[in-house]
């Protein structure tokens, strides 16, 4: 792709309602501050079907631009029309990077549109900069289970793509009255070239959506809970903290609770403010899912456990009499 | 049905472990196994192939001559025919570059094996974790694509796709030929038997290097990929944490409820 001019975008993912999903909007922050290293401008990008839902809160939060493609199509993501209308825009503006969430529909659009673009992708990334030598972005992303960072470049070829994790970054702050150009293109792709179809939207059994990516925060619990009853407490944890229930993959094999609610390398990665691990031992792959957390709270009676070793509060003792103090105590100064 | 499953062997990371003086990965000595989620994706064939008897499953992987270990335990658990695609030249290829180059063996294998009606893919390898080369194949071959697949199930003349979404779930149909990558499902693959080990182990797993395909070799190994890693290094340790063990539970919990409060993290 010919790059047209310095600026950097930033795909502000919509949910299945049309509202901005977080990531987009965290994602102006270090977009900001890309696109004055590179002296361009922060676009933001919102494909959908009324967008202007998504339109609003991104230029209240600093984008400079909107492009925006609005059509039918758009409702609901599938990789065939989304992929096409973005990579229309990309090769007719000519951005020099582009930052995406990376949600289940990043981490879907983000390979196939820089592999049509013949650029290169870096995925999943916790850490943007500059790199000082080539004024490329630097990008910084974990890799064996979070075992190992590495810094990536994407030299010779544009734009410079990279899916970005949500919640590393803090949205900035809503600004009202902000004058931002919203630029409407009129893109269309034809039913024949959308190949999927959506037959049906199964919600979680029960009602209740476990959106842990976004939750403030977390109360997890493992194998140390002893079995599917020792979740009550955890529950009632949470419930007392208006937090969402996390288990770690031996509590899910088990068969104690769903996979939905899975954290770590099978499960979902999350970076809540605080986040309390209740009788988790802390696996490597568990490790790899919360460890971006900003408050990481243990509770487990082995002293070794290497949870403890990414804990900021480690509490050594029985859950059993541990969590329904604490319970009793938040219920008390929130009351 | 004719199959196709790319495969790839990785380290065991649950079996790595950190050097903590040196704050190092140590790698030697951690065994190779086939891909978690390769093998989840190898399950759902499987389950297809149950269904429908006649189907064949081929298995395709890229790496070192060792990495037909991996072939041969796929061989045991329902894959009919395996191909490894390997030459020095494909050493360093990121995720574009590795995509390319299955993407080129993928159209030599159709010619010995008859066009593939699914292509299926682990969502992810544990220890690159990209989650990219599925899509990037799918996009080479212009093929439609469903990533984060629990359950896959042929129709009339599409798949019916279960996918993990960011709410609960999509049941999504897909026209064919198509690629599905494939993420942790409800169940866990089949064990081989002694039978289908020994046969494993005889079957003679074809090797393609560059010479057997056409592929454009500028656009492959360290040199053809847009990507370059600059530095590695392991993350810093959290050392800084409190630990607390009073007299009793009690006076733990109390405790910790007076410092995250004096932190105001409640």
């Amino acid at each position: 792709m010919e790059v047209k001019n310095k600026d950097l975008w930033v795909f502000i993912e919509t949910d299945e309602e049309g509202k901005a999903r977080n990531v987009g909007l965290e994602l102006l922050a270090p977009g900001r501050k890309l696109a004055a290293a590179q002296g361009g401008e922060l676009v933001g990008v919102v494909i959908g079907s009324r967008v202007d839902e998504a339109v609003k809160p991104a230029a209240a939060r600093g984008a400079d631009r909107i492009i925006a493609v609005d059509g039918p199509e758009f409702r609901r993501y599938t990789t065939d029309a989304y992929t096409d209308a973005f990579y229309i825009l990309v090769e007719k503006y000519g951005p020099t990077a582009v930052l995406i969430g990376a949600t289940c529909v990043g981490r879907d659009m983000g390979p196939r549109l820089s592999c049509r673009l013949k650029t290169g992708l870096i995925a999943d990334c916790t850490a943007l900069d500059i790199d000082e030598a080539s004024g490329n972005v630097a990008w910084t992303r974990p890799a064996f289970g979070g075992n190992l960072m590495a810094t990536i470049l994407c030299s010779d070829h544009r734009p410079q793509i990279g899916t970005v994790r949500p919640g590393v970054f803090k949205k900035p702050e809503a600004v009202t009255g902000r004058s931002v150009e919203v630029i409407r293109e009129d893109i269309h792709v034809s039913a024949e070239r959308i190949r999927t179809e959506l037959l049906e939207d199964i919600k979680e059994a029960g009602g209740a959506l476990v959106d842990l990516e976004g939750a403030e925060i977390i109360v997890s619990g493992g194998r140390g809970l002893g079995g599917p009853e020792g979740f009550a407490p955890v529950r009632e944890l949470a419930d007392a903290l208006g937090a969402t229930v996390g288990a770690s993959r031996a509590a899910v094999d088990a068969g104690w609770i769903p996979h939905s609610h899975q954290v770590g390398q099978t499960g979902k990665t999350v970076a809540p403010k605080v986040y309390i691990a209740c009788g988790i031992s802390g696996a490597i792959q568990h490790l790899a899912g919360m460890s971006g957390s900003d408050v990481i709270i243990a509770i487990n009676k082995d002293p070794d456990a290497p949870i403890f070793s990414v804990a900021d509060y480690g509490v050594v003792g029985n859950l059993n009499e541990v969590l329904p103090i604490l319970t009793a105590e938040i219920k008390k100064r929130k009351a | 049905m004719n199959i196709l499953v790319c495969v790839k062997q990785v380290p065991d990371t649950t079996e790595i472990k950190i050097d903590p003086v040196t704050n190092t990965l140590i790698r030697s000595g951690v065994p190779s196994i086939v891909n978690p989620f390769d093998a989840y994706a190898l399950e759902i064939a499987a389950r297809i192939k149950d269904v429908n008897p006649d189907s064949k499953i081929v298995v395709l992987s890229m790496g070192p001559e060792q990495a037909k270990a991996a072939l041969k335990e796929c061989l045991a658990v329902g894959g009919n025919k395996a191909y490894l695609v390997s030459d020095r030249v494909f050493g360093g290829s990121d995720t574009l570059a590795t995509s390319y180059i299955l993407s080129r063996a993928i159209a030599r294998v159709e010619e010995l094996e008859g066009k593939f009606d699914i292509i299926f893919c682990g969502k992810q390898a544990i220890d690159g974790d990209t989650a990219q080369v599925g899509p990037e194949i799918a996009e080479h071959l212009d093929y439609p694509q469903v990533t984060c697949a629990v359950e896959a199930v042929v129709e009339e003349n599409r798949v019916r796709v279960k996918q993990e979404a960011e709410e609960g779930f999509h049941m999504i149909g897909v026209k064919m030929p198509c690629v599905i990558t494939v993420t942790k499902p409800s169940f866990e693959p089949r064990y081989p038997s002694v039978k289908t080990k020994m046969a494993a182990n005889r079957a003679d797993i074809p090797t393609l290097t560059s010479a057997d395909f056409t592929i454009d070799l500028t656009r492959v190994g360290l040199k053809g990929s847009p990507t370059k890693v600059v530095k590695s290094f392991t993350p810093p340790c959290k050392s800084c944490g409190v630990k607390i063990q009073e007299e009793s539970d009690e006076a733990s919990a109390l405790q910790l409820c007076r410092m995250l409060s004096g932190a105001h993290i409640i």
